[in-house]
């Protein structure tokens, strides 16, 4: 083999070759996939989607796992149309301030699962799977089950204002995975992530505070996931305790499918991008040549399972639980 | 009966067995000793199946047979007696005694516990243990569990036809005095039945059970004694008599160290069951070697002054500071660097590159308010490259590629580059070839010429020796001896051995 087919190479780019792939054939199949308009279509969709794969990213870099990201987009989307309505109801007025008002309940929803996670040591995956209950259950408290409506224009101008055929939210969330892309390569707390994630004994050997990357992991997966919710309020007008549901199943396909790897320190946000858009162009694509939904989820499905084959190598594993 | 004749083993830049000659005859017990790395665990391995000869022959009653895995060996009659505990510590002694083997006691898919427990009274029976078979294995003794897999290795017995072989790995080592005889007592009652082979870091045990003793060293097996026919310290002559270089330990860069001042003092600290009353002082310039067997206290102690446990008893004291808390932060900020035995596990993140493995422990010195300056990392990770002369292809080399005498140096720079001038090194040379070895000690020097105080725990004896200004002899957690080692009055390895055992 060549220095240049390593297997890092192969998992930074075998994910974008097979979205290039999966273009080519959906193109083959019905050519008005390939439409200005219909990638307009997959961004949006791919857009609170995409926050939330970058914030489980973070934490399955760390070889934690986040599950509390339906209940934490819920949450923080429903609350965010109370503040924003009370606040004014246009963004003018001073409903801009709930959008950090948003940020701050996803950072404490995340700070409760890392402190359960980490304080009580409770394995990650059901501290935040409880949180995330323990997040719907508090949407539907608030809302009482009712939809919130937000009809502000300049806030819906996030989906309904276009530059070069896509709307600005599109925009907003190349900005974030940017920043997201800083996080992990240009700051301590990034190359944290990934001690811990490829060596937690070690990182704990070198002098590194573990339990506080831990935390702090989660706190800003749970600003991501309030970043989603704000956006799918944005996309949808409204939001409902059900907000926030699916948003677990395709985040954690989209990360897979990306090549992050489930036990920690290989892959990162680049992977997540891609991956998410593979997803989202499967989920269109699918419509697009006109197969029903119930044959999409199944395909998201072995696609995750092929994912991981692929991207494992196995035989250094002897035992899974 | 059973026979080894020539067999070669070998590893990648190790050849781990030399033309190895073994025999066990029936009814006998065979002591293995030798040092740590001359090749007594490959030996086992080949013998119950786990590692596949590169040459030679192995035959039972004159018959060739070639094992692929230890379940055949174990058909052919060779069982092992793990000297880490393989019983499930949640299952119970019946179904650890069974484990594989549950198949005899099933009808129609579901297991007869009646039958199952009958059957392993009576393999109880055999090493004279009286306890239910249906007590769930953790709730067992140490010494209980020895004896549990004693029992099962000898269901053989009724499995198979032929004679037994059955080896010991270190069966003593968690052992309390009485238990030990009682254990040679119930091994010896058992030569009726089957033929062992015991493998032991203690020499008097391995004196008083074995019939034939075969020595080791350096892969090869350098004597056999009869019963009787070498006393203790003529074996321990056999084990480790090479030919030390003064020149390959850099002796002759070995100056005297500062001892106006003082990097780390213990006084009198203790760990219930590791360690207890340890005193000992660091200068700066000194190599201080820690000397003794495995599970004697040498690690309690690195972990202790490197944070990562707190004494009970006793007092630290570092660069003039007492130590109130107690963690690897603390250490780190006190000049502490520690390189691990594990390297793999605890000494350099797999995954991530030169550079970043670099600065793992002073991210703080090359970040504003979290922010990296990628750029003086890289330069920091240029400059050691070139200085230990480090072969990687640049420092966004993967670590995980890089050879082990590499990964060693990327470790060293890591602690070196920050600052760190005490250093604990844990065995920095095992599993290196040699030149990467004398690349270490040319390192272990330098930083002595730069006031840096290192702690070693060596690989060897004679490393010890060859680097240290001081040795410290532990045994049981407690300091034997103290021997000062300037150029010309070392001690032998033999002075040694006889503090530790």
């Amino acid at each position: 083999m060549t220095r240049f087919l390593t297997r890092e190479a192969a998992i930074r780019w075998a994910p974008l070759l097979v979205l290039i792939a999966l273009v080519i054939l959906f193109t083959a199949i019905n050519p008005d996939f390939f439409a200005q308009r219909n990638f307009a279509r997959i961004a949006i969709a791919a857009a609170p989607a995409l926050m939330v794969a970058i914030g489980v990213t973070f934490i399955i870099v760390m070889g934690s796992i986040d599950l509390s990201m339906e209940g934490a987009v819920s949450l923080t989307a429903v609350l965010f149309c109370f503040a924003f309505l009370w606040l004014g109801g246009t963004l003018a007025a001073g409903g801009w301030l709930a959008i950090p008002l948003a940020l701050i309940v996803g950072g404490l929803i995340g700070l409760i699962n890392g402190l359960v996670h980490v304080k009580l040591r409770i394995p990650s995956f059901m501290a935040s799977l409880a949180m995330g209950f323990v997040g719907t259950g508090a949407a539907v408290l608030i809302t009482g089950g009712d939809i919130v409506r937000i009809e502000d224009d300049t806030f819906r101008a996030l989906l309904t204002w276009r530059i070069a055929g896509f709307p600005l939210m599109v925009y907003v969330v190349v900005i974030l995975a940017f920043l997201a892309w800083f996080i992990q390569n240009h700051t301590t707390l990034g190359r944290n992530f990934y001690a811990v994630g490829g060596g937690e004994e070690l990182a704990h050997a070198s002098g590194l505070n573990v339990r506080r990357v831990r935390i702090t992991g989660f706190v800003l997966a749970g600003v991501f996931y309030a970043i989603a919710g704000m956006l799918q309020v944005a996309k949808l007008g409204q939001a409902e305790s059900v907000t926030g549901a699916n948003f677990m199943f395709i985040s954690i396909t989209s990360v897979v499918v990306g090549g992050v790897a489930l036990w920690g320190g290989i892959g990162g946000v680049w992977n997540t991008v891609v991956g998410v858009l593979i997803v989202n162009v499967i989920n269109n694509g699918m419509v697009v040549i006109g197969l029903p939904d119930y044959v999409q989820d199944g395909m998201l499905g072995l696609l995750v399972i092929l994912a991981v084959v692929l991207s494992t190598d196995r035989r250094n594993i002897s035992f899974v639980k | 009966m059973y026979e080894l004749k020539a067999v070669d083993k070998k590893f990648p830049g190790v050849h781990a067995l030399k033309a190895v000659d073994f025999q066990v005859k029936r009814g006998e017990i065979v002591g293995l000793v030798g040092e740590n790395g001359a090749g007594k665990s490959t030996l086992m391995k080949v013998i119950y199946g786990a590692y596949q000869p590169d040459g030679g022959t192995i035959t039972i009653d004159g018959k060739t047979v070639r094992f692929q895995n230890p379940r055949q060996a174990m058909e052919k009659g060779i069982g092992m007696v793990f000297q880490e505990q393989s019983l499930i510590s949640n299952l119970t002694v019946m179904e650890n005694i069974f484990l594989g083997y549950e198949a005899q006691f099933v009808r129609l898919g579901v297991i007869n516990w009646k039958a199952m427990a009958e059957a392993a009274r009576k393999q109880l029976a055999k090493v004279k243990l009286d306890i239910d078979p249906a007590t769930v294995t953790a709730s067992l003794s140490f010494a209980q569990r020895q004896l549990v897999e004693l029992a099962k290795v000898l269901t053989l017995e009724e499995r198979v036809d032929g004679d037994l072989v059955i080896l010991l790995d270190e069966p003593t080592s968690v052992l309390a005095e009485d238990e030990v005889k009682m254990l040679f007592r119930i091994v010896r009652d058992l030569t009726a039945r089957a033929s062992f082979i015991f493998v032991s870091h203690r020499m008097d045990e391995v004196m008083e059970l074995s019939d034939r003793i075969y020595v080791m060293k350096d892969g090869a097996v350098v004597d056999v004694v009869n019963r009787g026919g070498a006393t203790v310290e003529q074996i321990q002559h056999k084990m480790v008599g090479r030919n030390v270089d003064r020149e390959y330990y850099r002796e002759q860069r070995q100056k005297p160290y500062d001892d106006s001042r003082q990097l780390v003092k213990l006084e009198d600290v203790g760990l219930p069951g590791r360690i207890s009353d340890i005193s000992l002082t660091l200068h700066p310039g000194e190599v201080l070697c820690l000397v003794g067997t495995e599970g004697s206290g040498r690690e309690a102690i690195l972990r202790t002054i490197y944070g990562m446990r707190t004494p009970v008893t006793g007092h630290v004291t570092m660069k003039g500071a007492r130590i109130e808390r107690f963690t690897p932060q603390a250490a780190v900020a006190k000049g502490v660097g520690y390189v691990p035995r594990e390297r793999k596990v605890e000494g350099i993140v797999a995954g991530m590159n030169v550079y970043e493995n670099m600065t793992l422990s002073q991210m703080g010195h090359f970040s504003n308010a979290g922010v990296l300056r990628v750029g003086e990392e890289r330069k920091l990770a240029r400059d050691w490259i070139g200085k230990l002369s480090i072969k990687a292809h640049s420092e966004y080399a993967d670590c995980g590629n890089l050879s082990g005498g590499n990964q060693q140096k990327v470790v060293l720079a890591k602690w070196r580059s920050g600052g760190s001038d005490i250093m604990l090194l844990d065995h920095p040379t095992r599993g290196l070839d040699i030149g990467a070895k004398e690349d270490v000690y040319e390192m272990i020097r330098d930083m002595c010429d730069d006031g840096v105080g290192v702690i070693l725990v060596a690989d060897t004896l004679e490393e010890a020796i060859g680097l240290s200004h001081t040795i410290i002899v532990l045994k049981d957690g407690r300091i034997q001896k103290r021997f000062d080692c300037e150029p010309g009055k070392k001690p032998s390895l033999y002075d040694l051995l006889h503090a530790m055992i």
